[in-house]
């Protein structure tokens, strides 16, 4: 900072607006709360740092606001972290606008559920005898509840309805606008006319108000996809520290541009492809291609935005940045795939698709066959309204929303966020199982193998302090697990792309890539300083759940491959412990999503689970996708499902839940067209009265909810 | 029959009166949270403001 004046500091920030703040909120998500001791505990927490003026928890969403003065989210977070819970901050642009549609729904549910019940209480005194003027009165007051409720509460349907009509289609909502507008508006001109025949004031109204519960749940599915999305899009927020002539400043990634120097300290991901300037490093290019080993780079080679830089500090010359990025290029590979997969359409589709027809000729016969058969178009008004209210679909509405609200509920407290509508379908009809390796069933992180010399572990483990390698990092774990302290050095200094130097008893020793030890070969070599060189050897670590889960998914019959970017050797050393036979190394993107097309084609159902990059466009070509947390943002945007927990495991429940709610949904649709089976030719052959519509259309909506809601066993 | 001129404005009033108790727990925002409600209550620290404003 080269800034003099207090004031010139604070507009520095000037134009960030993710990072300047002024009195405003903040909002983070907590995914690991879960009681009231955790409320209070974050509540108090946040309290305690500077400017917060109030700090409020949602456990339902499992998120704070922050309101106060000069907020940053990083100490807001870090705060977080010293009392014991992980948080992430939130873009908020990303959250706007969620709860509204909701509270909205909610409250033309509550108006319609209120007339419905008050207009039921009038419309039994009419079924149980009272004629003349009494019966013409409680007709015209269920008239003044009915038209307010239905003009306010039927507003979804009539708009998606005329939505749909101006651009010639015929959708769900064409039915069940006509059944309510001519149910309501029969109704009103029979009760001001006070004629005899049948009124419909109560089925409009119990029509718009099952119709809107389904449209709810519907809704909070929605919204807890979209919501999840948003966590998952806002958890990194891309930036870049920029050097210019006045110093460096923290950019938002989008607005680098060619020709800028960035630096990246060690654990940095790289915001832009470019050139190193200056420095020597490792970098993990994982999450482009799948390695596992990390790479090392010195002045003038070229990186890649999504590589993660392990050991150095570096500058970059960036060469394409935002959307020239070679990450970016992979998402038209995607763009294709995914054009391929918006095709499917759930069960709930294919059902109002068939059914939405059916309903309107049905009715429209109805009415010109008594019409035909007595002259009479009252009569025949009325047939085709009892025609239209009956087959109406309350329970169909009801049918595929509720199962998924209870599945997707369950599978959230197993750590699984289902982001797709239809996911559940697609997951229940997989019949194969591929799987990315490094990250997903590695994790990423590797195991010092072999038994090497005490003496000699300790001291690595010694020098492996002074680094945030990944091999260093599995020295100092395996050193702990075998219960040895690491041997204190001097002056260590990790030389970048290199190694860590240090002094111990006097002597020089080295810890590094065995080329700058003067040997060659692979892993990491130990120069004791007495001339003796030891050699560590390495291996990636598999999840610990991955084996069991492997031969969890083979017991129920599904085929499981293997499609890795990594090199063939690693590849087939990882299928081996794992027991997997179909393995396929050194993969590209273009080969994995090709892999994947080949295997649809056969006409095999595949899951897909991977978090790379190099994953994004197999996760948006299979049949269904799945993406773990720790996943690169690609990969969880694009997955179907993301396991936020750690467990790989819980793939198995997945697929166990998802096999179970097609099975209700299916059953529920079976109760729905049952119960029209029945009481179809009833309204055709005239017989249907306004009460016996209105106990068959609660009947069935309550039948499908109590199907859906059963406990799964 | 007269007694319907006292008993369908007391009925229809009653429903009313629900309505509105709903739309004012919605207003205050009630759906918001549920189960943090449910986990509030279980901690003696929040019965004095059960909004969260304690500074």
């Amino acid at each position: 900072m080269t800034a003099a004046c207090p004031a010139c500091i604070a507009a520095d920030g000037i134009g960030e607006e993710s990072l300047a703040r002024g009195g405003d909120s903040v909002q983070l998500h907590l995914p690991d709360i879960h009681c009231a001791a955790c409320i209070s505990q974050v509540e108090e927490a946040l309290a305690r740092v500077p400017g917060v003026a109030r700090a409020r928890v949602n456990l339902t969403l499992r998120r704070a606001s922050v309101e106060g003065a000069a907020l940053s989210a990083p100490a807001l977070v870090a705060a977080l972290a010293a009392a014991g819970h992980r948080a992430q901050e939130l873009d908020q642009s990303l959250l706007a606008g969620q709860g509204s549609e909701m509270r909205d729904l909610l409250m033309r549910t509550g108006v319609a559920g209120f007339a419905m019940m008050n207009v039921m209480l009038l419309s039994v005194a009419v079924w149980s005898g009272a004629a003349d003027t009494t019966a013409q009165l409680f007709h015209l007051i269920s008239a003044a509840i009915t038209v307010p409720a239905i003009a306010f509460s039927g507003r979804p349907f009539f708009a998606s309805a005329l939505g749909a009509l101006r651009h010639g289609r015929l959708n769900m909502d064409v039915p069940i606008s006509i059944a309510i507008a001519l149910a309501a508006g029969v109704s009103v001109a029979g009760a001001l006319t006070g004629s005899d025949e049948h009124h419909w004031f109560d089925a409009a109204l119990a029509l718009t108000f099952f119709l809107l519960i389904g449209r709810c749940l519907d809704q909070a599915g929605r919204r807890a996809a979209r919501s999840a999305a948003a966590e998952l899009a806002a958890l990194d927020v891309p930036q870049a520290v920029r050097l210019t002539a006045a110093g460096r400043e923290v950019v938002k990634a989008e607005r680098l541009t060619a020709g800028d120097l960035i630096e990246l300290k060690p654990g940095d991901r790289f915001p832009a492809d470019g050139q190193v300037e200056t420095g020597r490093s490792d970098i993990d290019r994982s999450a482009l291609n799948g390695e596992s080993a990390p790479a090392p780079v010195a002045p003038g080679d070229a990186v890649q935005a999504g590589e993660v830089n392990l050991s150095g500090l570096l500058t970059v010359r960036v060469a394409r940045a935002g959307r020239d990025t070679a990450l970016s290029r992979l998402t038209d590979l995607v763009a294709t795939a995914e054009a391929q997969r918006s095709r499917y359409s759930g069960v709930a589709d294919r059902a109002a698709r068939a059914y939405a027809p059916l309903v309107h000729i049905l009715s429209a016969a109805a009415f010109v066959y008594w019409l035909w058969l007595t002259g009479d178009g009252w009569r025949a008004l009325d047939v085709a309204i009892a025609v239209l209210v009956i087959t109406c679909p309350c329970a169909l509405g009801l049918a595929v929303p509720a199962v998924s609200t209870v599945a997707t509920g369950r599978l959230f407290r197993r750590g699984l966020l289902v982001k797709s509508q239809t996911a559940l379908e697609r997951l229940a009809e997989i019949d194969a199982v591929a799987f990315d390796k490094t990250g997903t069933l590695t994790t990423g992180a590797a195991r010092l193998t072999g038994t090497p010399d005490r003496a000699a572990l300790a001291l690595a483990a010694g020098l492996a302090a002074a680094s945030r390698h990944p091999y260093s990092r599995a020295i100092r774990a395996a050193a702990d697990s075998r219960g040895i302290a690491p041997r204190a050095v001097e002056d260590a200094t990790e030389v970048p792309g290199r190694g860590v130097e240090a002094r111990a008893a006097g002597r020089r020793v080295r810890l590094g890539h065995p080329g700058w030890l003067g040997c060659d070969g692979e892993g990491v070599a130990l120069d004791d300083g007495q001339g003796t060189i030891t050699r560590f050897a390495f291996e990636e670590e598999l999840r610990p759940e991955a084996p069991a889960l492997i031969a969890a998914l083979k017991a129920r019959g599904l085929d499981v491959a293997l499609l890795s970017g990594d090199g063939p050797g690693a590849v087939a050393a990882a299928a081996a412990r794992l027991g997997i036979d179909r393995a396929e190394g050194r993969m590209t993107p273009e080969d994995k999503a090709e892999w994947l097309a080949a295997r649809g084609a056969e006409g095999r159902r595949v899951l897909m689970v991977g978090d790379g990059l190099n994953d994004s466009a197999a996760l948006a070509g299979a049949h269904a996708s799945l993406a773990p947390a720790s996943g690169l943002e690609a990969a969880r945007c694009l997955a179907d499902v993301v396991l936020v927990g750690d467990d790989l495991g819980a793939v198995s429940d997945l697929l166990d839940t998802a096999k179970r709610s097609l099975g209700r949904m299916r059953q529920n649709i079976l109760i729905s067209v049952g119960y029209n089976l029945i009481a179809v030719p009833v309204a055709l052959a005239g017989l249907a009265s306004p009460f016996l519509a209105a106990l068959a259309m609660s009947i069935s909506s309550l039948t499908v909810t109590l199907n859906s809601v059963r406990a799964q066993k | 029959m007269n007694v319907l001129v006292v008993l369908i404005p007391v009925s229809v009033g009653l429903g009313l009166a629900g309505l509105a108790a709903f739309v004012w727990t919605m207003r205050a925002s009630q759906y918001d949270d549920p189960e943090g409600g449910g986990a509030r209550i279980l901690d003696d620290r929040f019965d004095d403001s059960p909004d969260g404003d304690r500074r």
